[in-house]
């Protein structure tokens, strides 16, 4: 197993690396830059060069490469020319928010899809079975955008059960209750909204999972040692069928990543897909950059981490 | 007290495809007495899997009608709870694949381990791993403790196949049914099992179904032999009896066809089991396969008939039958290929 996770870890590096590079040149190839939105008149196109000069806006893009990554590694993003304060700063909070939206997130979308994907692939070709596949087609046809802006007319707006819009209610003393209580609030509503669209994958996949392990001779075996039909399901096909679904728990990081970019602009959510959305409107390159560098680590994470929880709970795996 | 320990009553086994049923098992009538092997020789397809799987109550959607008396209790339709105390402990069953018969994701040990559970919840945990060591160390499995921890993917197909055989005697069966137990194997390997579970079935003194396609395989091992074709028992004779003086068709054909013999491989007749639903509904079942017999030696509504005492055959095509000589069979395949 350590083997496998060794040699799993060390494609981790090239891949945040090349990711690194694509991200800079794709900034790079981006047309114009911090200074060509300023129309002050007061200040000259020789003063702007001059500007560009002593911001290292013109070095060779290798130059400029190395130095972005030589600060990333120090843990410094560069300035926010639109916010006026170190891209770090400004991340940590919209981190924190994003991280707690998706964590949330994940554990709306398994609290649905463990027991609906079980229910469904048990008692296949049963009415109930049909409901649940019907709820995850209309899942899959639903654009999440849409969808939550309906759950953010409804519960938001026409009910009022839910904060409409921030992290926060503003004035509460952080670390108190209502702090707490006021945050878990303003979750609720963006990550059932995100969890019930995201989840019906998950719900399909575990139901052809068990759908496909119930044929397997080892439940047979297991039938004729004399198991009942409970036992049959929760010691042998259960298991099996979580296995997969347990690694496929990484990549669900790269459908976060995406669905939170338009759940966060629906529910004026400050994440990171906020701020990356404000951003790439503003041409505030250094935190557009910072962004998709940390949702590409993220997923390349994920599925790393999809790969290591694999090796530790699949014997055959495990062994080698 | 009765010998007998399993009587099949005219047992049919029916699977549904489209809106009609079609019948597997039909009208198979066999007793298995106890301390003794019954072989089930049949190609494959002719429902050997499908009579096993009924004795055993595993069908998940099948049609069953007959009797399956076990030790005089008919066992056909019981409930779920019953079954599953008979199953794994009085009745057991060994599988065809032994790749696919094990969970991958349980250790050998604790596979065993479970059959014993199910049966004697009594069990301390301590004397239960001591029982699975000795039936590992029974079956002929090398380091019994070591194995214990070991996953299915990590042993070879015949090791495997120990560890299934080990998880069907622990709670010693008296009804050990074993379904083409050496087929997925290679030869050495064969011989090996073979010998194990003959060598069980003496200590244990259970009865046994032994189930294959292949006559050789059961020369050696079965007191009986049933001849199964299209769902259907086609002869059934003491071993003796079956290899001197066999009757139908269907049997001296499979007899010519064991390699060993170096007989003339002229004489097996050509053909394989029709599928479910092509099966003729009536008449001789095997009359397709001997086209070349006139049509009225067989039966209308064939029969077992009792030709010695405890030798039966089906229809009565198998006194007219004659195997064609070669030139004529040459003929016939030319012309049907025209
Ligand atoms: N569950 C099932 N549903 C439909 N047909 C089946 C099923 N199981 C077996 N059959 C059919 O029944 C016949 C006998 O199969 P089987 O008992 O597996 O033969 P054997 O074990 O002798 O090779 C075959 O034609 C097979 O296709
Ligand atoms: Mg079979």
């Amino acid at each position: 197993m350590w083997k496998f996770i060794v040699r799993r870890l060390l494609i981790t590096f090239p891949q945040i690396i090349l990711l690194s590079v694509l991200i800079f040149l794709m900034a790079q190839a981006m047309p114009g830059d911090a200074l060509t939105g300023v129309i002050d008149p007061n200040v000259s196109l020789e003063e702007k060069e001059e500007l560009r000069e002593r911001l290292g806006l013109n070095a060779p893009w290798h130059e400029k490469y190395a130095d972005w990554v030589g600060g990333i590694v120090q843990g410094d993003f560069g300035q926010s020319f639109r916010f006026k304060m170190p891209v770090t700063e400004l991340l940590e909070q919209r981190l924190m928010n994003s991280f707690w939206l998706s964590l949330m997130t994940l554990l709306f979308t398994y609290l649905m899809a463990i027991p609906l994907g079980i229910i469904s692939g048990r008692y296949n070709d049963t009415l109930l079975d049909s409901s649940i596949t019907g709820y995850t087609y209309l899942g899959f046809a639903t654009p999440l955008f849409i969808f939550a802006l309906v759950m953010l007319w409804v519960f938001g707006y026409q009910l009022g059960w839910f904060p409409t819009s921030g992290s926060v209610t503003p004035g509460l003393e952080p670390g108190s209750m209502e702090y707490v209580i006021s945050k878990f609030n303003h979750l609720l509503l963006p990550a059932l909204s995100m969890a019930l669209i995201q989840t019906v994958s998950t719900v399909q996949y575990l139901r052809s999972e068990i759908v496909d392990t119930k044929q397997k001779e080892f439940v047979i075996t297991a039938r004729a040692k004399g198991a009942s039909e409970s036992r049959v399901y929760n010691k042998h096909i259960f298991r099996n069928s979580l296995l997969p679904i347990a690694a496929f728990f990484g990549y669900e990081i790269s459908f976060l990543i995406s669905g939170t970019i338009f759940v966060e602009k629906i529910f004026g959510y400050p994440g990171m897909g906020l701020l990356f959305l404000e951003s790439i409107l503003l041409r505030d390159y250094s935190v557009v950059n910072a962004v998709v560098l940390i949702f590409g680590v993220a997923a390349i994470l994920g599925a790393l981490l999809s790969d290591i929880i694999l090796s530790i709970v699949d014997p055959r795996i495990r062994i080698k | 007290m009765s010998n007998k320990l399993l009587e099949l009553k005219n047992l049919k086994t029916s699977f549904q495809i489209g809106d009609e049923y079609y019948a597997a098992v039909d009208d198979v009538t066999l007793t298995v007495n106890k301390n003794e092997v019954l072989g089930i020789v049949g190609e494959s397809g002719s429902g050997k899997s499908a009579l096993a799987f009924s004795v055993m109550g595993l069908h998940t959607r099948a049609k069953i009608e007959g009797n399956i008396l076990f030790n005089g209790k008919d066992i056909a339709n019981i409930t779920p709870q019953e079954l599953n105390r008979l199953r794994g402990d009085e009745l057991a069953m060994i599988f065809q694949d032994p790749l696919t018969a094990l969970n991958p994701l349980m250790e050998i040990g604790d596979q065993i381990a479970e059959t014993l559970i199910l049966h004697n919840q009594n069990m301390s945990q301590k004397a239960r791993k001591e029982r699975v060591i000795e039936l590992l160390n029974m079956v002929g499995i090398p380091r019994p403790e070591y194995v214990y921890e070991q996953f299915p993917h990590e042993l070879s197909g015949g090791m495997r196949q120990r560890v299934v055989i080990a998880i069907a005697i622990a709670n010693q069966p008296e009804l050990l049914i074993a379904d083409e137990p050496t087929t997925a194997l290679d030869v050495t390997i064969q011989a090996q099992i073979l010998d194990l579970i003959r060598k069980l079935k003496n200590d244990m003194h259970s009865g046994v179904i032994l189930i294959t396609h292949d006559l050789g395989v059961v020369a050696e091992m079965a007191d009986r032999i049933a001849v199964m074709y299209a769902g259907q028992i086609v002869e059934v004779a003491d071993v003796h009896t079956l290899f001197e003086n066999p009757k139908h068709p269907y049997t001296r054909s499979l007899l010519n066809s064991v390699p060993a013999d170096g007989q003339d491989k002229l004489h097996v007749i050509q053909g394989i089991v029709p599928a479910l639903q092509n099966l003729p509904r009536e008449g001789c079942r095997f009359s397709e396969r001997i086209p070349w017999i006139d049509a009225t030696h067989h039966e209308v509504n064939p029969v077992l008939h009792e030709v010695t005492p405890g030798h039966f055959v089906r229809c009565t095509c198998h006194k007219h039958f004659y195997f064609p000589d070669k030139t004529k069979e040459a003929e016939l395949h030319g012309n049907s290929r025209s």
